[in-house]
């Protein structure tokens, strides 16, 4: 007969130290965010880009770095993704990106073919998303002080339209829109880094949306809040803007489109496809009854939920067999399961 | 995956409620073993479609959440070394031993790498001569196979630089300390079904014998476990207890041979400490003399002592199926998955960590 004891280990309460999941798009990073930036530099942060009141006109004001690894996967390398990330944040505000910035720091012993690759990649990108990127900066260290390189964009963009599109904007009976499939960028990366082979490889999704979003405001589409479903995935995006505005969301886990291969590569490797990043995927908070319209404009994308009469922060999930669980930011990135 | 929708196919899974209730005509407890189990109820939210007579008791068998402190902390201490490279499957790197986690180890210098298979880590001793590549092998009967073939594999090439940090525990004694406690409140089981399909069944019959129980060797989807509570509820109805094979397209009553030959040649039955729980006779794997050279704990003087755990949790009644997660005082207060009390708040595969995630509160 076992001597049961009831026991328990420490808690670990705060790390004195920068953790990967502290860039893992989850409870972590939010924290770091709000204690520390926030807190430091004010000003609201639930947003993709800033919005900047100038003389009778708006600014929209964003950056963003690149880390990913490895710098070409299938569908996109880092320049691509650098500049798609950028324009993509400006979008989410309701912006036409105007300029781009670009700062390299750059590994000692890089391979100078392997930056022109880089660059050419992302001078086609700016060209296919009508933005300039029109001034950058250059620094190089020391061999084993960087992973090849790493690439920071910055981008202004400018506003045709009244709108204010953030999570204060959104009204209960919205409907939540999805403009694709989701999981696909963050699945390419690892198969790529796992060296799971499929019959055709998992490409990233990364892509600018700016013109999908663009087309919904011309055609007088009252979007009430936009954003890019990238680190942390669709659950940790929604997550946070029902937290920002307080209400709650109750999506349908059988409207969410994944194809198949991703699901697969999600299963082998114990991963849940809601928390996966992609780089050309949103999510759009618009009236009910605008839906029709924007299914048009936008034949990829799908109604997954609504916002209901609830004042409170709660993503709720109903699964295929009826029963419905409550979604929840990841501490930090996810980590494969033993079994 | 078509293969996988079947097994998630929303009619059939309200077919299989419905049946269930039907043939259900008093309250019944039944304990899924394995966490990833525990994780699909949860997940699709099984336990709100079943009647509400059947409760579900959520079990031992998630590897991170029994793994004891003191093999966090040697898995610390070995990690600390520079001359090591420190392997594991992802979900340890997170669980705190006694002042830290491996996370932290790493973010602090130490070469701690996920790896998703053992024969990584041995790859890992090939490349890197120079270094001492250890990994850490936890886990139940599904993980014992892979972690043979490393050790195997390492013998035959010759590497004297791969290690391995063994806490593996085992199933059937699990149960039958559940079983044999006072306290216990278990009238059904779903047993693993990655688990009996390394070792087969045969081990379940004499307990389904002395303890009076079904025990039904379950799947992992949806429709699997539906159909493991079907069973289990049908026997129990009938008075009857026997192991019953719901995961018949996987599992065979003998297993699977080689897997179990491989395991017997490395690894011997030990004694184990359980966390939550403590030390359960024969409920563990040790290498075996011959291969005691791959013994991390012998390679390397490690000065990790017996450690004692905060009484302030509830996680071993929680793994024994006496009390359910939101049933502590702690739960979603004072226990989160960021700063957790008990290694069922830390895996994912953990009864807490899945309470917290799905099931806070009744949405």
């Amino acid at each position: 007969m076992p001597d049961f004891q009831l026991s328990c280990p420490l808690p670990i309460t705060a790390y004195p130290h920068v953790l990967m999941a502290h860039g893992g798009g989850g409870r972590l990073m939010r924290d770091l965010i709000q204690q520390m930036f926030a807190t430091a530099f004010g000003g609201q942060h639930e947003t993709d880009s800033a919005v900047i009141p100038t003389q009778g006109s708006r600014l929209a004001f964003t950056t963003d770095s690149f880390v990913v690894r490895p710098i070409f996967f299938p569908g996109g390398d880092i320049g691509s993704l650098a500049v798609h990330g950028t324009v993509n944040d400006l979008a989410m505000s309701g912006a036409t990106p105007h300029s781009l910035s670009a700062a390299f720091i750059l590994e000692e012993g890089l391979d100078l073919d392997t930056l022109w690759r880089v660059v050419q990649s992302m001078a086609a990108a700016a060209r296919e998303c009508g933005v300039r990127i029109i001034t950058g900066d250059t620094k190089v260290v020391e061999r084993g002080k960087a992973d090849s390189l790493y690439v920071t964009t910055t981008g202004i963009g400018f506003f045709n339209h009244p709108l204010i599109i953030a999570p204060q904007s959104i009204q209960p009976g919205d409907a939540i829109l999805l403009s694709g499939d989701i999981a696909r960028h963050g699945m390419a990366i690892m198969s790529a880094r796992e060296g799971l082979a499929f019959d055709s490889p998992i490409t990233s999704d990364s892509a600018p949306v700016h013109r999908e979003v663009l087309s919904m405001l011309q055609d007088r589409i009252e979007l009430h809040c936009l954003r890019d479903l990238t680190r942390g995935g669709l659950a940790s995006a929604l997550i946070e803007i029902s937290t920002s505005a307080c209400l709650r969301f109750d999506l349908d886990e059988s409207a969410i489109p994944i194809r198949e291969d991703v699901r697969a590569a999600c299963e082998i490797l114990g991963l849940d496809p809601l928390y996966v990043a992609n780089e050309g995927r949103f999510a759009a908070f618009l009236p009910a009854d605008q839906t029709p319209l924007a299914l048009q404009l936008l034949p990829d994308a799908r109604i997954i939920g609504r916002v209901v009469e609830q004042r409170e922060p709660l993503v709720v999930l109903r699964s295929p067999i009826g029963g419905s669980r409550i979604l929840d930011l990841l501490s930090g990135e996810q980590l494969p399961r033993i079994c | 995956m078509k293969y996988l929708d079947e097994f998630r196919d929303p009619a059939r899974a309200r077919t299989l409620a419905d049946e269930i209730r039907r043939i259900t005509t008093r309250p019944w407890m039944i304990m899924e073993i394995c966490g990833g189990q525990t994780h699909a109820i949860l997940r699709y939210g099984i336990d709100q479609i079943l009647p509400p007579d059947i409760t579900l008791l959520h079990g031992p068998g998630c590897p991170v959440c029994v793994t004891p402190l003191e093999q966090i902390d040697k898995a610390i201490e070995l990690a600390q070394r520079p001359e090591i490279i420190f392997t594991s499957f992802g979900d340890m790197l997170r669980v705190p031993g006694s002042s830290t986690d491996l996370l932290s180890v790493k973010a602090r210098g130490g070469d701690v790498r996920i790896v998703y298979s053992p024969l990584e880590a041995v790859d890992l001793a090939r490349r890197h001569p120079e270094r001492q590549v250890v990994f850490f092998a936890v886990g139940f009967e599904t993980t014992a196979p892979a972690n043979a073939m490393a050790a195997a594999a390492a013998r035959q090439a010759g590497l004297d630089n791969f290690s391995l940090l063994v806490s593996h525990v085992l199933v059937p004694p699990a149960i039958e300390a559940i079983l044999s406690s006072p306290e216990c409140r278990v009238q059904g089981f779903l047993a693993a079904g990655h688990v009996c399909a390394v070792e087969g069944y045969e081990d379940y019959e004499p307990l389904c014998a002395k303890y009076r129980v079904p025990i039904v060797v379950t799947g992992f989807e949806p429709i699997d476990i539906l159909q493991g509570i079907l069973h289990c509820v049908l026997q129990l109805e009938a008075g009857r207890a026997e192991v019953e094979n719901q995961y018949a397209r996987i599992v065979r009553r003998e297993g699977n041979p080689r897997a179990r030959a491989l395991v017997r040649e490395v690894f011997e039955i030990a004694p184990r400490k359980w966390r939550g729980i403590g030390e359960i006779p024969h409920s563990g794997l040790r290498l075996r003399g011959e291969w005691r050279e791959f013994d991390a704990e012998l390679r390397f003087p490690l000065s990790t002592q017996h450690v004692d755990e905060s009484p302030d949790c509830i996680s071993g009644l929680v793994l024994q199926g006496v009390k359910k997660p939101d049933e502590c005082h702690a739960f979603a207060i004072r226990c989160n998955p960021d700063s957790p009390l008990g290694a069922t708040m830390v895996s994912s595969e953990g009864a807490c960590a899945a309470y917290y995630r799905y099931k806070r509160r009744h949405a």
